[in-house]
């Protein structure tokens, strides 16, 4: 029971760093169509960012600055697709963020080198103890921290204008400029958003129990993509749902590892995917998606 | 129909005359890639406070007009090759949220309305694109649009895709209306509506009308376009074949056979009771003979 509840628990932990992610590559799906295969790498620039920064100026601020930043590449990205390669095929945007994921992921690989860089989190590997639970405290503060995050970002996408017209434009990019809705400006939002919130995550995926932010950070976030189709793709809820369920097995697959032998070592790493597979056999739009993934 | 103008003219021109609120679309040639050319030098005006109709059959060019002066040609990779669109003496140059700005609205084909969002979060889209941000200002936009469509006000928070054709094709209308335009693009709102719901849109199209909203009504459905308009011009591949007042259209035999005929043989010249009232106006109009499609040159210009 005391395992249960703790593999649990980690399970909500990771699933909440996977949603900061999962999100971020369902709104720029929804907003733009684009499949972002940088999302990896620009969450380990915005980390990377964190962690070269946070000696001279603090934690928090470190953060933000490589939230910031992460935004701004993000952004750049959207920029030059759109007005560089104005007119091109989604499917030509798709491939360009797989060039970029390279350029990024293979400079970044050399400025991180073969170290594991600190974040210089607050939490360190302290651990809080519940009766006889034990959780780490980064744990418990990336649960927190997310739920606020997310929670915001929903909020925003409900309420906010720019949550609207995001919605519209995805829903039908033509009737939302009829609206006099600038579909590139919601666009540059969304990439925005989503480097942001990726670079949120990257702290977290580099804090306690892992050791630090290196080159395999980018690859840890790959395990969000099963979540964003799981989730449907184009859904936020989904994005989030997705992620939980992702989390959780993973965490399961972890936890009970000694159980799970008979199934071959590795089993957890594989696990996310299984699931994904199961449930787009069940549900092949995913649990929230819409009825076809092409977009016009 | 004027001789084709160069830019510099009709940017000449709109100083000249007195362009408050008109609609002018000057020898417009569009193409989409390399290959479809879809308008072949339209020209036409829309003054204010007045509907004009296009008339035309299918791929005749209409949606392509509408687009050009709504400013989404871009999104269907078309591109204006040659022509202009000017409004409220302004030149209108293919960016769709400038276009609404300058208070230019459209209603795109098949009502595209959010099916997924609420009809209250289709009303606030459709407000996005004014200037204003004021919440008081989009509680009174709104409640402009729920005094006009009160079926509106009813579904306010259902999933706007549970509405019934007619009450989309409100929905859509009211959407627009959000922006508070002074000129309103309808693409064919008649389009897959019963005989009553259309006479209901006429109805509709009419009020907003008569609240000064100038119309440029884009119809397959050339009897009610023409009763509900003043002047009409007919679209075929790309360019305008005839030109007039909406009266006149509706008696000439071109017009009747071509886009009024086909009624009365679907109908067997006996339309259902509901059907009967929007084709009143063609059927009482007297049966000419006369003039073909050359003769009815001098309607244009
Ligand atoms: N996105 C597009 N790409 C290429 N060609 C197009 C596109 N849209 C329209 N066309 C072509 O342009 C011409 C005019 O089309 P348009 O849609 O304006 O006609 P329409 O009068 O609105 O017809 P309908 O009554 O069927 O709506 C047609 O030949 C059509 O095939
Ligand atoms: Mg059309």
């Amino acid at each position: 029971m005391i395992k249960l509840t703790e593999t649990v628990l980690n399970g909500l932990a990771l699933g909440s760093v996977y949603a900061l992610i999962a999100l971020g590559f369902v709104v720029i799906f929804k907003a733009s169509g684009v499949m972002n295969f940088a999302h990896g790498s620009l969450l380990l620039f915005g980390g990377y960012v964190t962690a070269r920064l946070h000696d001279a100026i603090g934690f928090i601020p470190a953060v933000l600055v490589g939230a910031a930043l992460a935004a701004a590449l993000a952004g750049l990205v959207q920029l030059l697709a759109t007005r560089g390669l104005r007119g091109a095929e989604i499917h030509t945007l798709t491939i360009l963020t797989i060039g970029v994921d390279v350029l990024l992921s293979t400079e970044l690989n050399r400025q991180v080198g073969a170290d594991y860089l600190t974040m210089g989190d607050p939490w360190g590997a302290d651990v809080t103890r519940l009766g006889s639970i034990t959780v780490a405290d980064a744990r418990i503060a990336s649960i927190a921290v997310a739920i606020i995050v997310i929670g915001a970002f929903f909020a925003a996408f409900r309420w906010s204008r720019w949550g609207l017209s995001m919605r519209s434009a995805a829903a039908d990019p033509e009737a939302a400029a009829l609206m006099g809705i600038r579909l590139d400006r919601v666009r540059l939002i969304a990439w925005c958003v989503a480097g942001a919130l990726a670079a949120l995550a990257a702290v977290f995926l580099a804090a306690f129990p892992a050791p630090g932010l290196d080159r395999t950070t980018s690859q840890i976030a790959l395990s969000a993509f099963p979540a964003a189709i799981l989730g449907g793709m184009d859904s936020a809820v989904g994005a989030l749902i997705g992620s939980l369920v992702i989390g959780l097995t993973a965490a399961m697959a972890a936890g009970y590892q000694n159980e799970l032998s008979v199934l071959g070592a590795g089993f957890s790493d594989v696990a996310p995917y299984l699931v994904m597979v199961l449930v787009l056999l069940v549900r092949p739009t995913g649990l929230f998606g819409s009825k076809e993934l092409t977009r016009v | 129909m004027s001789p084709p103008e160069t830019e510099a003219e009709a940017e000449a021109e709109t100083q000249v005359e007195t362009e408050a609120g008109t609609l002018r679309v000057c020898d417009l040639h569009v193409s989409y890639g390399r290959s479809v050319q879809a308008l072949h030098g339209v020209s036409l005006t829309v003054p204010q406070g007045r509907i004009v109709a296009v008339l035309g059959s299918n791929g005749a060019g209409k949606s392509t007009l509408l687009r050009a002066v709504s400013g989404t040609l871009a999104l269907h990779r078309g591109t204006v090759e040659r022509g202009t669109v000017h409004f409220d003496g302004v030149r209108l140059s293919g960016d769709a949220a400038r276009s609404v700005a300058a208070g230019v609205v459209q209603v795109p084909e098949g009502r595209r309305i959010f099916g997924a969002l609420s009809v209250e979060d289709n009303l606030r889209a459709g407000f996005l694109g004014s200037a204003s941000r004021s919440r008081a200002e989009l509680r009174a936009a709104r409640e402009r649009v729920f005094a006009q469509f009160p079926v509106l006000a009813e579904r306010r928070r259902q999933a706007a895709g549970l509405m019934s054709g007619g009450e989309q094709q409100m929905l859509a209308m009211g959407r627009a209306l959000m922006a508070a335009p002074r000129l309103l693009l309808l693409d064919e709102p008649s389009l897959g509506l019963a005989p009553l719901m259309v006479q209901r849109i006429a109805e509709i199209i009419r009020e907003i009308n008569a609240q000064g909203t100038s119309i440029l009504l884009v119809e397959q459905n050339a009897a009610m376009a023409l009763e509900l308009s003043d002047r009409a011009s007919v679209l075929d591949v790309g360019q305008v074949r005839l030109e007039g007042a909406s009266a006149d259209l509706a008696a000439a035999d071109e017009v009747r056979r071509l886009y009024l005929g086909e009624t009365y043989e679907t109908g067997c010249g006996a339309p259902d009771a509901d059907g009967d009232a929007a084709y009143a106006t063609a059927a009482s109009a007297p049966s000419v003979t006369g003039p073909g499609l050359t003769e009815l040159g001098r309607w244009n210009g």
